[in-house]
């Protein structure tokens, strides 16, 4: 049990009280996410927050606190760019989830903002396996539009959403079309008209009239999406809904799209990369799990990319988005080992997700004028076995403890005389 | 294997009788109520209506050459050879001479280990595409169905099998559903293309029934108003199941005692889901029970004390951390996912380390998939499982975690005599990695079936296509 206790204790050290403070992390193999590429036995100095130093050979303020990181590997933080970590925490018990709402007269006007909790417990399980930022998604209820959504850090802190009112997610792939009457055509038919009564609020609203798809309250929500200032996230597969998709942005300019999904999105790879459309996919999605999706395959990620495709990585194609967000690593890593450069899988995880979201000057890369997001690993981070060792976010170390390393440790030692309830 | 060891006197001597009474089921009136017994005309019950008629694909002779050997029960060969003969494994070793007329392979860099095997699969039963007409894996029309028999769900079309066998899936056990208590009879397949489910069945494989403990059963029976809808109903629901199997048992056996005596009896009239748990009485069906909570899992092994039967593994065991003991204790084994929880209370209480955990601590330990993405990446899953329970303080060897995929669900499916490891004679049931298998970065490259090789990464003429895939957008999408 000597790791154990010494992993502890370097987490203990790290519990200082949020303040001003210099950290310098050494002798590691840094991933920086920028045109410096990855630097061996570098140093990436954060003070107040923020990066202020990243090169081999940085000078070390005298204030500094080092870590180091014993020739592991340095990155950036983790960001999924589709997660709903803080929004469920047993997803069959409707009482803890507040990521759906069947029954309410909203849609687009749900705020995830109102939902999340920092103090969810997988928070500080994603946390540890080096996630530092994530969106967070509303799931579809009675209609296309599930609601908005924003973006946390995962500290755990009462200021962990930063930002609220991020995009709006709408479903147009089979489940939309079942969701708005039963056929694709009909799904599109409402977003037209929605996207057309947002676009004229309030005055498309004179009078009695309380709009053909949404009502006034949902339209206003909807309205800075279709002024192109706030991304639609849409949910689609099938190779033909993808090109309906890149068709619709074209003809509602300044729409901005992202996509979601893209099952069969190489199919269109192409036709995509000349859209700009980014696309947030799941690596791992192979099986003709539907007959929108007929296409998967385990290189979709590494043809997407190679076509000049923007492409973000999320779980939740083949896993979960909230318990197993944690797990975006390994879903990069199987894109590496299908295709993908290295560095291209990385960024999916990283520097992507902060540019879809606007903030790619702010996060998912080690440069100067970057949150002091970093995580210091014990091996490649898209590696199954490798984990963090230390996780800053904002430039302060975090603890690497959580609900589940305590029951861990509880029945570690089956035989020990303690009675179980007692181990804490 | 240790559940067969444990099983009481009793029962195994009456798993002895119903095997021997077995032998002539073939011509036996199997009907029910008949005419008086005497000698040959005594009613059997067939207990094998439905054969396997897997026949392995043509194979030669092939020799592996230079590779790290994994051999599945804690071995490991550096610059190791394998030699396959006549669809078995003919020698483990280095330095094996090569049989004329050979193909040689060369593994240098490569790893060769016995294929995996997974002990939770729905693959052909819940088949891709997930369509409504597809989902065949649950009988939810009432709690007991031990009457069903998964493999008359699977569609051998299902296009998940060739899948997992990229992942070097070489056998694997389908289940039914677990909304049940008593979900039905479970399969085990060899992973090979099949016109038929019964071209793809282990031969002589036992047969296996699903059961299933907590949420599943009593969320799906007490929201139609019905029992169970508790915890303490589905405990009802099982005793009162066993009670009725133990009278059907005893009245099966009074009849062939009394009919082999030459007394003129009528046999008791047939009952599909009481032969099923009669089998398990017997010790003929090994039970594989979906279970999470530690509580729960220890009710159950009482309740297999009570009505004399052996519970062979808990499927999920998400609290199995918790109860290692007394899982060693009872030979009950657990098959578990490296690293998924939260979807319902019962696996609120994951941890990652539960496989090694319960592995350390003296419990029969496996892993399983229970998914159809999971299958493709069970060799990832246990290098998660592996490098937590290291990070915990546990010694734990890459050798030794093989098991986890191979002997350990062999032996919890009754076949590991006959699959899970590399060792002479048995079949050869083989993977060659293209580097280590607990790195994300490596593949399977060639995957062997009884010594034929079923699939190349680099030959697409060996890779399996569905009868569902031909013709449409993913078809050569690989």
């Amino acid at each position: 049990m000597k790791q154990l206790i010494s992993a502890l204790a370097v987490g203990l050290a790290f519990s200082v009280p949020a303040a001003a403070q210099t950290y310098a992390v050494t002798n590691g193999r840094v991933v920086t996410n920028t045109d410096a590429g990855i630097l061996e036995n570098a140093t990436v100095v954060i003070r107040d927050g923020d990066i202020v130093a990243v090169a081999a050979g940085a000078e070390i303020p005298d204030d500094a606190t080092v870590i180091d990181a014993a020739g592991g590997w340095v990155t950036p933080g983790l960001f999924a760019a589709y997660s709903q970590l803080g929004l469920i925490e047993v997803e069959l018990e409707d009482s803890t989830t507040d990521a759906e709402a069947d029954d309410s007269p909203f849609s687009v006007a749900l705020d995830m903002a109102d939902g999340f909790n920092p103090a969810g417990t997988y928070i500080p399980t994603s946390r540890m396996e080096g996630l530092t930022r994530a969106a967070i998604f509303p799931s579809p209820g009675h209609n296309i539009f599930a609601g908005q959504g924003a973006l946390i850090d995962t500290s755990g802190d009462a200021d962990s959403l930063f930002q609220s009112g991020s995009f709006v997610f709408v479903d147009l792939s089979q489940s939309g079309a079942s969701m708005a009457g039963g056929s694709r055509p009909a799904a599109w038919a409402f977003l037209d008209a929605a996207l057309t009564y947002a676009r004229g609020y309030p005055g498309s609203f004179s009078g009695d009239h309380e709009g053909d798809a949404l009502n006034r309250y949902d339209a206003a929500a909807l309205l800075p999406v279709a002024r192109g200032r706030m991304p639609l996230v849409m949910r689609v597969n099938r190779a033909a809904d993808i090109r309906r998709a890149i068709r619709f942005q074209a003809e509602n300019a300044p729409l901005h799209l992202v996509i979601l999904g893209a099952a069969e999105g190489w199919m269109v790879a192409d036709e995509l990369a000349a859209s700009g459309i980014p696309v947030i996919m799941d690596p791992l999605e192979d099986l003709p799990s539907s007959f929108d999706s007929l296409g998967s395959t385990l290189e979709n990620a590494a043809r997407l990319d190679a076509a000049g495709v923007s492409v973000a990585f999320t779980t939740a194609g083949t896993a979960d988005a909230y318990f197993n967000a944690r797990l975006l690593p390994q879903h990069a890593g199987n894109a590496v080992a299908n295709g993908m450069p290295w560095d291209d899988a990385f960024r999916a995880i990283t520097l992507t997700p902060a540019e879809i979201y606007g903030l790619g000057d702010r996060f998912g890369a080690l440069a100067p004028g970057y949150a002091g997001d970093v995580v210091v690993w014990d091996g490649d981070p898209l590696e199954v076995m490798s984990a963090p060792t230390a996780v800053l976010i904002d430039g302060e170390p975090t603890e690497l403890v959580s609900r589940q390393t305590e029951l861990r440790d509880r029945y570690i030692n089956i035989t020990e005389g303690t009675p179980f309830a007692y181990r804490h | 294997m240790r559940l067969t060891a444990s099983l009481p006197t009793a029962v195994l001597t009456a798993a002895f009788a119903l095997a021997a009474c077995s032998s002539g089921s073939e011509t036996a009136d199997s009907g029910g109520s008949g005419s008086a017994a005497s000698g040959d005309d005594i009613v059997r019950i067939n207990l094998d209506p439905y054969p396997s008629t897997y026949v392995p694909q043509p194979s030669g002779t092939t020799l592996i050459r230079g590779a790290t050997v994994l051999d599945g029960i804690g071995g490991q060969i550096e610059n190791g050879d394998v030699l396959i003969e006549d669809g078995r494994i003919a020698a483990i070793g280095t330095g094996l001479d090569a049989p004329e007329g050979a193909t040689i392979v060369d593994g240098a860099g490569r790893y060769v280990t016995p294929g995996i095997i997974d002990i939770h699969s729905h693959l052909g039963a819940y088949p891709s595409p997930g369509v409504h007409a597809h989902s065949d894996g649950n009988e939810a029309t009432d709690p007991v169905t031990a009457e069903v028999w998964v493999e008359h769900s699977v569609w051998p079309q299902d296009p998940g099998f060739a899948h997992a066998l990229a992942g070097g899936v070489t056998t694997l056990q389908v289940l039914p559903g677990s909304a049940n208590l008593f979900g039905g009879r479970g399969v085990i397949l060899r992973n090979v293309p099949g016109r038929t489910v019964q071209e793809m069945k282990f031969p002589d494989a036992p047969y296996t029934l699903k059961m299933a403990c907590g949420e599943n059963p009593s969320r799906v029976y007490g929201s139609r108003g019905r029992s169970p809808a508790t915890d303490m109903g589905n405990m009802a629901g099982y005793r009162a199941a066993w009670l009725r199997a133990s009278d059907y048992r005893d009245s099966w056996h009074d009849y062939w005692d009394a009919a082999e005596n030459g007394e003129d009896v009528d046999p008791p009239t047939r009952d599909l889901e009481l032969d099923t748990l009669m089998g398990v009485l017997d010790g003929d069906i090994l039970v594989q029970m979906h279970c999470y909570r530690a509580d729960q899992m220890a009710q159950i092994i009482d309740m297999s004390h009570e009505f004399g039967y052996q519970v062979t593994a808990f499927h999920h065991a998400v609290e199995a951390y918790k109860i290692p003991d007394l899982l060693a204790e009872n030979n009950v084994c657990a098959a578990v996912w490296a690293d998924w929880g939260g979807f319902k209370m019962e696996a609120y209480d994951s941890v990652r380390e539960n496989l090694a955990l319960t592995h350390a601590n003296g419990a029969c330990a496996m892993i399983h998939s229970d998914d159809p993405n999971g299958i493709q990446r069970l060799n990832q899953e246990i290098a998660k499982a592996l490098a937590d329970g290291r990070r915990a303080g546990l010694d734990i060897s890459e050798a030794e975690a093989w098991a986890w995929v191979s002997s350990n669900p062999a032996n919890a499916l009754g076949i590991g005599d006959e699959t899970g490891s590399l060792q002479e004679g048995y079949r050869a049931d083989v993977v060659l990695w293209s580097g280590n298998p607990y790195s994300t970065y490596t593949q399977a490259d060639r995957v062997w079936i009884d010594g034929a090789l079923t699939y190349d990464r680099s030959d697409d003429s060996i890779q399996p296509v569905s009868d569902f895939m031909l013709g449409q957008p993913g078809e050569g999408a690989q």
